[in-house]
């Protein structure tokens, strides 16, 4: 089951540049929340600072809180074990090329250690079967490299190699951005469905997208969080005049 | 009031829902039956460790491993530096000008050497330069494709075939060509110059260069290609584009554009041509002469460690034959750092401007 | 570009050399055939020049490139010219001297056929062997560093131009410091001592290309291990060294073909051995070495042995190139993904 995230005056720097100010919220369990906002705005480098993915770059330091659950994801654990229990999707999907689809699924697990057979072959099915590609590749499971795919399936796969740790949360940095439509349609019905299980944190600058998949949304504009709320009154009446900017086209 | 009618909002979207509780999935595309309960993989997962301290024995490894490049390079100039000061404080820099290579009386003076090693590098980069850059032309403008690939493995096998083979070669066939063919025929129409006498052996400092400049063209040709491969085809176009013709066109354009990197070529060229030990020896002649006549047998700074070394009776013969050695590291060394800087600022400064 | 300058054309002296763009005069003026440049115009003015010096010079440009585009297939020509002989004298006094005598006896004594090269051949293997045991490790480990450790560092920098400095060493000058840090330690020649020589040999080669296949690996792949959890050393095991790995095995193939041949390192410290050895502490036989004392004797039987010995690194080396042509290939078609 998901859990629900705690950010507290999150400030973060990518070496002088200071990209995220005071930024605090709740993001409550088991739900999607989108968070929207022009390019450059922090969005992204928001969710990398939640599974503390930002620490892989040089030069990048975050300070304040975020809580996951009773967990400090700062303090209370290091950030191989903060990513194992917070997964990610990439915007470009990245399968790894050297490997099948069934050891694409399964390498969270397989590089960590794990060996048993009989419960992979399981994690990988259900894995599949929750990213809506089972049906597809099913037959050529260990036949076909992950990178044989086609684009869609491609980030489908990443989302199902995401899926098999079981995490609690499931940060999603613009998953569709590289993706036609049909593929595109195809992942937000896997949102859909992958909130009841997880806590889903979406970034996406395609505002329908936040608007059919997410029961929060909140702004970023130049590192700020402008505004957060449920999605419904975000795009409906919005108490910031930036945000109903934003949303109307305005810029961005 | 913006308008928002035309957005769908999730029909979901009054509320949080409420958690499912336990274990179970149920996707809507998701038969009941699955079977493995997700706790295990996440209790694994919990218990494994974050492997933070193979994580920095194994930086250390790979920190140890570069250490180790560092550490031989400085091993190298170590030892022959220690083992050189025999000579050193013996000769000082009398060394190097004194002719006199006498290890049976105990003198050792290099010049003879160095005159042979700069003779044979000097003449076989005459010879090998302009055919290097003829051909890297050829390959790269005159060429018609399918002729490109070959030629290049060509080339690259070329540059592959062992010192000791080309030596073998040079030992049975270019020595007799020397000896019967070139040599006399140098005599006759050359010989006023002084350069070609008699005796004629074979082996000497003519034929030395002459397989010299068939090992340096491979490494010359190779990168003056790379270097004028580099020079942006817009410059190209533009002497074209002025009616220039195609040897016009390549003068102007690219050997104007890629001189610097050419000549980093041509100075690498250098530094394996100071360096090549086993063909140059076994067609030189190994004798310490210095004199005009190229077709004198000489001796090489390589050359003659390669030859006498085994041999060298004495602290003071070893010293003199590793100080020998020390120079010859020094020089390459220069040779290279200096070509491989000519050669870097070209094709760094081309990428940037096609960037 | 800068262009360099150049006198302005005087039709006098031989203009060869067509003009640069920069100092190019208005087109009305350079006009061939044009009558007297208009005067205050231009501050270079041509004077007229003939259809005669006209027609002159274009069949001279003309004449100058059929020259020197003559002159270079005619280099070509000449320069792979050797390369064919040595390749087919090679084969043609190789090839008949190699038998199966020449693979598994040791050479005969002096004045009697029938030898073969039987113990350099097993000497080069153990050198080689020990060679690459010491290297190969050394040389991935160090391209690993500079990959994902040490991309932007000063010590990073310091190693890369240090293995740069390692390449251009002369292999005779390998072969002294191994002579002075084992051979006269130990009082002996060996096998061992010429496999450090050629260890260190392979290192910056293979050091340089691990870390250029590495850096092809996208950082993506990375970050999406990263992601999973996955420490770093097993990201780098399984993905990075997984990924670039047909790279990293044609540069240690290219390192291995290149010190098969090497004669110089071994002269003073592998020494050679007339007889069947594979001890490491002993003096051993290698082919390179066999053809440089054989082809260097005055016996007829030992110069046979030497070109056959020849051949069979030839076709080691050919080999070696053309798979690594083939891996290349590849490598770059699966590994940068």
């Amino acid at each position: 089951m998901g859990v629900d995230i705690k950010v507290q005056d999150l400030n973060a720097w990518y070496g002088p540049v200071h990209t995220l100010k005071d930024v605090t919220l709740h993001i409550p369990a088991n739900n999607a929340t989108a968070l929207i906002g022009p390019s450059g705005c922090g969005k992204s480098t928001f969710v990398r600072c939640l599974n503390r993915m930002h620490e892989t770059t040089a030069n990048a330091r975050a300070e304040g809180s975020v809580m996951m659950g009773n967990l400090d994801v700062y303090k209370d654990a290091s950030p191989v074990e903060i990513r194992r229990r917070i997964g990610m999707v990439f915007q470009r999907p990245n399968p790894f090329p050297t490997m099948s689809i069934y050891d694409n699924v399964a390498s969270g697990l397989k590089l960590n250690g794990y060996r048993k057979r009989k419960v992979l072959d399981e994690v990988v099915e259900r894995s599949l079967k929750q990213a809506a590609l089972w049906d597809e590749v099913k037959d050529d499971l260990r036949k076909k490299s992950g990178a044989s795919l086609s684009g869609g399936q491609q980030q489908r796969l990443c989302i199902a190699r995401a899926l098999a740790v079981d995490p609690e949360v499931l940060l999603m940095d613009e998953p569709a951005s590289a993706l036609d439509p049909v593929s595109t349609s195809k992942i937000e019905d896997l949102i859909f469905h992958l909130k009841t299980q997880y806590t889903i944190v979406i970034v996406t600058h395609n505002m329908q997208q936040a608007a059919r998949v997410a029961e929060q949304t909140g702004f970023f504009l130049t590192g700020k969080l402008v505004e957060f709320a449920a999605t419904h009154k975000i795009f409906t009446s919005p108490s910031d005049k930036r945000t109903e900017d934003y949303i109307t086209g305005r810029f961005g | 009031m913006p308008e928002f009618g035309s957005i769908p909002v999730p029909a979901t979207q009054t509320g949080t829902p409420q958690p499912k509780t336990g274990g179970t999935l149920e996707p809507a595309t998701v038969p009941a039956a699955v079977a493995a309960p997700p706790s295990e993989v996440r209790k694994y997962l919990r218990e494994q460790s974050s492997g933070a301290a193979i994580d920095s024995t194994f930086a250390g490894l790979m920190v140890v491993c570069a250490l180790s490049v560092i550490f031989i390079v400085l091993l190298i100039v170590f030892v022959l530096v220690a083992n050189s000061k025999l000579s050193i404080h013996a000769f000082g820099w009398k060394f190097f000008g004194s002719s006199n290579w006498d290890p049976v009386n105990g003198s050792f003076g290099a010049l003879p050497f160095i005159y042979g090693t700069v003779v044979s590098s000097m003449l076989a980069l005459v010879i090998a330069v302009p055919l290097s850059i003829a051909v890297a032309i050829f390959v790269l403008d005159i060429c018609p494709l399918p002729l490109r690939g070959p030629i290049a493995f060509l080339t690259e096998l070329l540059a592959a075939i062992p010192s000791v083979v080309y030596g073998l070669w040079a030992v049975f066939v270019l020595v007799p060509i020397v000896r019967d063919q070139l040599g006399p025929w140098l005599v006759k129409t050359l010989g006023w110059t002084g350069f070609f006498a008699e005796p004629n052996f074979g082996v000497g400092i003519l034929t030395a260069s002459l397989i010299l400049a068939v090992m340096i063209f491979p490494v010359i040709c190779s990168i003056s290609r790379d270097v004028m491969r580099a020079v942006p085809s817009s410059q190209r176009e533009a002497a074209l584009a002025l009616g220039a013709t195609r040897w016009e066109m390549i003068r102007m354009s690219v050997l104007r554009n890629a001189r610097i990197g050419i000549v980093g070529a041509v100075i690498l060229g250098l530094g394996r041509a100071l360096g090549e030990t086993m063909a140059v020896t076994m067609v030189i002649g190994n004798h310490p002469d210095i004199t005009k006549n190229l077709l004198n047998p000489a001796h090489t700074l390589a050359s003659v460690i390669a030859n006498e070394f085994s041999e060298a009776t004495g602290d003071l013969y070893l010293s003199a034959l590793i100080e020998i050695g020390l120079a010859l590291f020094l020089v390459t060394i220069v040779v290279n750092a200096i070509a491989r800087l000519l050669v870097w600022a070209v094709t760094r400064n081309s990428a940037r401007a096609t960037a | 570009m800068s262009t360099p300058p150049n006198n302005p054309p005087n039709p006098s002296q031989t203009p060869s050399v067509p003009t640069p763009v920069a100092s190019m005069p208005t087109p009305v003026a350079s006009m061939p055939g044009t009558a007297a440049p208009q005067s205050g115009l231009n501050s270079i003015s041509l004077p007229p020049r003939s259809a005669q010096t006209e027609n002159w010079l274009k069949r001279r440009r003309f004449a100058t490139d059929m020259t020197v585009t003559g002159l270079s297939i005619l280099s070509t020509a000449v320069v792979l010219l050797p390369l064919v002989a040595i390749l087919g004298y090679l084969l043609f006094k190789g090839a008949s001297s190699l038998n199966w005598a020449f693979f598994t006896r040791v050479p005969a004594p002096v004045g009697q056929s029938g030898g073969g090269m039987a113990n350099a051949i097993l000497g080069s293997g153990v050198i080689l062997g020990l060679a690459s045991l010491i290297g190969i490790p050394l040389g991935i480990g160090a391209g690993v560093f500079l990959a994902e450790y040490g991309r932007g560092g000063v010590f990073g920098n310091i190693v890369r131009f240090t293995a740069d400095v390692l390449n251009g060493v002369p292999s005779i000058v390998m072969g002294i410091a191994a002579y002075a840090l084992i051979v006269a330690h130990q009082h002996h020649f060996s096998a061992f001592a010429g496999g450090v020589a050629l260890a260190i040999m392979m290192v910056p080669t293979i050091t340089r290309t691990t870390e250029e296949m590495l850096a092809t690996v996208p950082s993506s792949l990375r970050e999406a291990a990263f992601g999973l959890g996955v420490p770093k050393w097993r990201t780098i095991l399984s993905v990075s060294l997984r990924t670039a790995s047909p790279g990293i095995i044609t540069g240690c193939m290219l390192a291995f073909a290149r010190v098969a041949g090497e004669t110089a390192p071994l002269l003073f410290t592998a020494l050679g051995n007339q007889f069947w050895s594979a001890k490491l502490n002993q003096p051993i036989a290698a082919l390179p070495l066999q053809i440089f004392v054989y082809a260097e004797s005055p016996y007829d039987e030992w110069h046979r042995l030497a070109w056959a010995g020849a051949l069979v690194l030839i076709v080691l080396i050919m080999v070696s190139v053309t798979l690594v042509r083939i891996f290349a290939n590849r490598g770059v078609l699966k590994g940068g993904q």
